[in-house]
């Protein structure tokens, strides 16, 4: 019987049925879910790494060990694993290892929107695409088959419309896998002697995958006048607006390019489009083959694409909708009501510093009326950039970086201040948890993927112990103590470290006093409160109203305000 | 043929628990269908949209500005956001008069429209359901209207949804919003 499944649980079952016995990961959105539901599995063995580098490489360990294994990642992910990636090409593997990467056409929840298949061919590793749930499941346990048959890691990619969305899967039995574990130092020491006789087996096995057509299909139509070449979701968007009209041939494994196929297809039509999301990729190829297509230039390189963008590009007519008549303001994602984050945003605000910021919820400290944030690049990059920074210019300026970012690869950013001696202060927002990505456990709150107790990084032990010596801990609730903190540590002439701790508000373990609410009589309409952008604070009737369900008493309002119309 | 609804709400109202009970539902009559859901970012606070597909055969995951058959929508600014995604000529808009002030209004930097409900230029159906963890599942009850659906049939796919503690009170939910 088959059922609604979400494309990243799809890939956790695929996982699972394979025999799959080892799974690391970073969380990642919109890859994350893959990783969380894998856990509910005995059968596999499944933790959170520190970051997704050490996560591949830990996979790669577990297929020398005669494990299955697998690392998820969201694209700018596979960037911080490319390190490891470019040579697990040369060594191969032993037991099956799949490497999932979902990008995020659109950037509905990231810094950029690359295009995760020329990692494919920058590595020469093969790269299935699947459109849908059902494939997500099929592709991922094929993917272990042509990783073993070929001695290659295989990467399933996935994006946001395929990772979060619930299709149709008919599931199967989990099949165990056996594998001898090897240890093989002509395999597996990629010193130049052996890499360069690994080498030309990367291309020979290139070669040998670069006519496989099992994961491609070609669907005939009733008009050959145009064909379509489509991958991921993009086939969705071509048959969603063309039906079973003109053949297509759907691409599921994207490198390398069924070249015969895609020629033996191209002779079929009268003109062919390619259809697909971001960069030329598969144009690009297809001219290389020869062929003249039609594919960029009529089609958007920028954002995701949807039936409509196909549509308009295509010339094909399009619904019409009936817009409200007037400005509809926007809606932004914002701090939750009794973050942690805010009392320290709107500190930083007061103080006029500049902030380097990082990849997190707190990212969001950039908005209106905080807008104390003035760079966000990648993960870490708070730390670096800051160190930079100081090096060559006296603004004031901090760094702010998440607990989970900074094991992530804030430490080695912070172990640069300390070493090469530059003047910055950087502040470690511990909230006990990985936020943005939906509560993932981490290394700095000593709980592992389960919630069982784990190893845990002392953050004050670890700062001090690479050399730097002056470490405080202040509570982003008590807003005096924070505004003198940072005001100390900016002023000294040597690196520091603030960590602000408070748990994040939404964890179900934190207790909080309960919403506050506001004396009318004695509130002057001043809006002091409403300078730290809480979502529970309106103004009504020029009186200052707090919304009972959403507030949870953090108390900052109550600082804020000068004649006490706060009441407990 | 393929029809679309939309659930749009903000961040943290339980769109997502909607649209897997719509899902449900439609999955246990047969239909082919797609839900998609929104992670990451974009659930702190901020806008968010579901879709629900349901048909013989769905392609797209998506639905566009014109397409919708029914829209449901937890907050008015939202609908007033989302409403040129519902066909003018049969679709129906059915909105929570629920108002939650977003951040540009908060700081003063926008406004939020008055009399939204009486200038939406389509059919619609309005429903005060409040903002409390059930109000996702009273609006369903409203849309229920439009299915001709048994009540069982409905709460056999809630039951499927949600923890067997919370049964009952989304059942009395979607009794209220029918």
């Amino acid at each position: 019987m088959p059922k609604l499944m979400l494309g990243n649980k799809a890939v956790a079952r695929g996982l699972y049925e394979a025999g799959c016995g080892f799974v690391s990961s970073y969380p990642g959105t919109p890859s994350t879910e893959i990783t969380e539901e894998a856990t509910k599995f005995d059968e596999i063995y499944t933790e959170w790494a520190s970051n997704e580098k050490v996560a591949m490489e830990a996979a790669f360990g577990a297929s020398l060990a005669g494990k299955r294994s697998f690392c998820g990642m969201k694209h700018v992910g596979l960037n911080v694993a490319a390190d490891p990636l470019f040579t697990l090409s040369y060594t191969g593997i032993n037991a099956g290892m799949v490497i999932c990467v979902a990008d995020d056409p659109g950037m509905h929840s990231s810094q950029n929107e690359q295009d995760s298949r020329y990692y494919a061919m920058a590595t020469s590793i093969p790269m299935l695409e699947p459109s849908d749930s059902q494939e997500a499941l099929d592709y991922t346990k094929a993917a272990y088959e042509l990783s073993e048959k070929y001695d290659t890691p295989v990467l399933v990619k996935m994006c946001t419309r395929v990772s979060h969305t619930q299709t149709m899967v008919e599931t199967g039995d989990r099949v165990e896998h056996k594998c001898d574990f090897q240890m093989d130092a002509q395999k597996y020491v990629m010193v130049p002697a052996m890499a360069k006789r690994r080498h030309p087996f990367v291309v020979e096995r290139r070669e040998k995958l670069s006519n496989i057509a099992d994961f491609n299909k070609v669907e005939s139509g009733s008009d050959n006048s145009r064909g379509f070449i489509c991958d991921l979701t993009s086939y969705q968007y071509v048959k969603e607006v063309f039906g079973d009209k003109h053949p297509v041939l759907k691409i599921g494994m994207v490198y390398p390019l069924a070249q015969e196929q895609i020629i033996d297809f191209s002779k079929t039509v009268d003109e062919l489009i390619v259809v697909e999301e971001l960069a030329p990729f598969i144009e690009t190829k297809v001219k290389a083959f020869g062929i003249d297509c039609i594919g960029k230039g009529k089609l958007p390189e920028i954002d995701e694409l949807s039936q409509r963008t196909v549509a308009i590009s295509l010339g094909v007519d399009v619904a019409k909708g009936k817009a409200f008549s007037e400005d509809v303001p926007p809606r932004p994602p914002s701090l939750c009501s009794g973050c942690p984050h805010r009392g320290l945003f709107y500190v930083l605000k007061k103080l006029k510093t500049y902030v380097f910021g990082d990849i997190g919820c707190y990212t969001l400290g950039m908005q209106a009326p905080l807008g104390s944030l003035h760079t966000a690049l990648c993960m870490g990059a708070s730390v670096s950039g800051l160190h930079g920074f100081a090096k060559c210019s006296d603004e004031n300026a901090v760094a702010v970086i998440g607990d989970s970012t900074f094991i992530h690869s804030g430490m080695t950013g912070l172990t640069d201040i300390s070493y090469n001696k530059s003047n910055a202060t950087v502040i470690i927002l511990d909230n006990s948890i990985t936020g943005m990505t939906g509560h993932q456990n981490n290394p700095a709150n000593g709980l592992n993927i389960k919630g069982e107790p784990a190893g845990k990084v002392d953050l004050e032990a670890f700062v001090k112990s690479i050399g730097i010596n002056r470490v405080r801990v202040v509570d982003p609730y008590n807003l005096a103590e924070t505004e003198a903190a940072i005001k100390s540590e900016i002023a000294v002439d040597e690196p520091s470290v603030i960590i602000s701790r408070r748990p994040c508000v939404l964890l179900k373990n934190v207790k909080t006093p309960g919403p506050i609410s506001v004396n009318a009589d004695k509130c002057i309409g001043c809006k002091s409160c409403m300078r730290i952008g809480c979502p529970s604070i309106t103004m009504d009737d020029g009186k200052a109203k707090i919304d009972q369900a959403l507030c949870v008493g953090c108390g900052l309002c109550k600082q804020m305000c000068k004649v006490g119309a706060f009441d407990d | 043929m393929t029809k679309n609804i939309m659930i749009v709400g903000v961040g943290g109202q339980g769109t997502l628990l909607a649209s897997k009970v719509l899902g449900q539902l439609f999955v246990d009559h047969g239909f082919d269908v797609k839900v998609s859901e929104v992670h990451g970012m974009s659930q702190r606070g901020g806008s968010v949209v579901t879709y629900v597909r349901y048909g013989d055969k769905v392609y797209s995951p998506l639905i566009e500005k014109g397409e919708a058959d029914f829209i449901v929508s937890f907050e008015l600014l939202e609908s007033a956001r989302w409403v040129e995604y519902l066909n003018p000529k049969t679709g129906v808009l059915i909105t929570n008069m629920m108002e939650i002030m977003p951040m540009p209004v908060i700081t003063g930097a926008a406004e939020y429209p008055s009399d939204i409900l009486n200038k939406l230029d389509v059919k619609v159906d309005s429903i005060d359901a409040g903002n409390e963890r059930i109000t996702n599942i009273m609006m369903l009850g409203r849309l229920s209207r439009y299915f001709d659906y048994p009540d069982k049939d409905w709460i056999d796919a809630i039951k499927a949804c949600v923890k067997p503690e919370f049964v009952d009170m989304n059942i009395a939910a979607f009794e209220q919003g029918r």
